[in-house]
């Protein structure tokens, strides 16, 4: 592999796209959400349990598409495990592409921001009924499949 | 500049290759730039480059207006480029010839001029499974306005249309079939004169989206029997911003002017306007002037290498990236086997997201597509959310393609560290 390629799909990227933190559901949820990309075709679900002092006890995620979108959703669980809503809620979009590493294109950031939107809606997307209607919206960036 | 020839495969690219300033550069650092990204737009040679350059360094002002030499030298380049056109797609009239923004502005055109005028709740209008969006929204949003219903051809696993079904979804309810001629996914060819004829048996009229085939196949309008044909200048080594509607002319004729402004009028009151002949009449507003013209350069370009050598020459490449692609483990090709399509390759890999595919191979300098190419009902029919799609164009070699393949290694070695 040449020095290029690894500017963007670094060893932890490819970590964390080929052996992600808690992929799967999470049993005791309280909280979930999900979100995508409908031009990349990036899924993601992120499933929590909330404690009442606004703890995250557990984090899993599920989704699919590149590998910029998962590997991003597995750091980003890994790096919220055990914080609080209110470290997500003050969590930015800079941090986020801080956290992830590599250099992205704006294209490729919008992959990388798709978890980060989607668990921020999570959290305040609570299971037990309540009918909050959440709609997370859609990454903003351009568009990267739109051409003929 | 190579000059026609009746052997199809004389080509000569390394000298067509120089007259493309663009193509000559290295990207990320040492690679040389592969550009296989042409369905989605070419580049343009010095000669079109040099043509528009010249009309803005010489004779530009506005058309059809002005009473100055240089308002007469643009309109006169202006309409000897309609002239250029109309030739080229074998129309009768350079009155059925229309310049408008683009495939895309030329099909919106038809749907609010030619739809809102003439269909009614239950008539039918038949697109394909395989159209690109700008030749299904237009008519969904029509379908919206007028209660007509859309009914769409369904294609087989192998990317063609499925032609029997035509039986079925062909009726006297059928007002209008629009369909594209080359799939920009699948490369399909699909058999327009055959189409158009069963059409019109039933008294449908047939548009075509030409964006794909216009470029690299002889088009005869009146050959093929077809009422619309639209294309984009971008598409054919000319400009962005410039695109043809060719409309037969009566149909033209009977259908109320699209877009309201100046030169589509003959003349205007406070309350009332009477619109102009065609083509003025769908050519409200300044033109893109210059655009128009670069793309007359194209089409001259074109006409002189010569559309049947460029068509076996793309033959050419496709069966070579078949045979370099079918080669990998793990990628399949999308559509039709190599002889029965233009020169558009889309493939998947196994478990790699083609956003990462293009990613990869865009760092060894091979430019493709990813994503789903403004095809998504296409995608889901395919089960593919995202592919990947190399594209040919005149000035591209079978080393660029080797390249490609070179790439696509790589990209697997990626993802298949451990």
């Amino acid at each position: 592999m040449s020095l290029d390629e690894e500017e963007i799909y670094q060893e932890h990227v490819l970590d964390h796209y080929e052996d992600p933190y808690h992929r799967g559901t999470c049993v005791a949820a309280t909280h979930a959400d999900d979100g995508k990309n409908p031009l990349c075709g990036d899924i993601v679900r992120y499933e929590l349990a909330i404690g009442d002092d606004g703890k995250i006890r557990e984090i899993y995620f599920e989704g699919t598409g590149c590998c910029i979108s998962q590997a991003s959703a597995s750091m980003l669980a890994e790096q919220m495990d055990g914080k609080t809503v209110d470290d997500i809620s003050a969590f930015e979009a800079s941090e986020m592409l801080e956290m992830f590493g590599a250099r992205l294109t704006p294209n490729r950031q919008k992959c990388c921001l798709l978890p980060w939107r989607v668990l921020k809606s999570a959290v305040f997307s609570p299971l037990d009924g309540s009918d909050e209607d959440h709609v997370t919206e859609r990454p903003a960036g351009p568009n990267l499949g739109e051409e003929s | 500049m190579v000059t026609s020839s009746d052997t199809p495969t004389a080509l000569n690219v390394d000298s067509l290759r120089a007259d493309f300033p663009i193509l000559g550069q290295m990207v990320h650092g040492d690679r040389p730039l592969s550009f296989l990204d042409n369905a989605a737009s070419t580049q343009r040679p010095r000669q079109v480059i040099d043509a528009m350059s010249r009309v803005y360094e010489h004779d530009y002002a506005n058309v059809h207006r002005g009473i100055h030499v240089l308002s007469e030298r643009s309109t006169d380049l202006y309409e000897q480029a309609r002239e250029t056109v109309r030739q080229f797609v074998g129309a009768r009239s350079v009155e059925e010839i229309l310049f408008t923004s683009g495939t895309t502005a030329s099909i919106n055109l038809v749907a609010r001029s030619w739809g809102d005028a003439n269909l009614t709740a239950g008539d039918e209008i038949l697109l394909t499974e395989m159209e690109h969006h700008s030749n299904l929204v237009p008519w969904q949003q029509l379908a919206e306005r007028t209660g007509a219903v859309l009914r769409h051809i369904p294609i087989t696993d192998d990317g063609h249309l499925e032609l029997d079904s035509l039986d079925e979804l062909l009726t006297e309810r059928t007002k209008l079939l629009a369909v594209a001629s080359v799939s920009n996914v699948l490369g399909t060819v699909n058999p327009i004169a055959e189409l158009a004829q069963r059409a019109h048996a039933v008294g449908a009229l047939v548009l075509v989206d030409a964006a794909q085939s216009v470029p690299h196949q002889v088009t005869d309008v009146e050959d093929l029997g077809v009422d619309f044909l639209a294309f984009s200048g971008h598409k054919m080594l000319g400009p962005s911003g410039v695109g043809v509607l060719y409309g037969r002319r009566e149909l033209l004729e009977a259908m109320p002017p699209f877009l309201g402004g100046g030169s589509m009028i003959d003349e205007v009151f406070l309350d009332r306007f009477t619109p102009a002949e065609l083509p003025n009449k769908f050519e409200a507003g300044t033109p893109p002037i210059v655009p128009v013209i670069g793309l007359a350069a194209a089409i001259d370009y074109l006409s002189g290498v010569s559309l049947p050598a460029i068509a076996a020459y793309e033959s050419m490449l496709t069966n070579h990236a078949f045979d370099v692609l079918g080669a990998i483990d793990g990628l399949t090709i999308l559509g039709p086997t190599a002889d029965q399509r233009a020169g558009i390759v889309t493939f998947v890999l196994n478990g790699i997201h083609a956003h990462d595919v293009a990613q990869v191979v865009d760092r060894h300098g091979v430019a493709v597509r990813a994503g789903h190419h403004c095809t998504q009902p296409l995608h889901e029919r395919l089960g593919h959310v995202a592919t990947t799609r190399a594209s040919f164009y005149l000035y591209n070699t079978r080393e660029e393609i080797d390249r490609l393949g070179d790439a696509i290694h790589a990209v697997q070695k990626i993802f298949r560290r451990r």
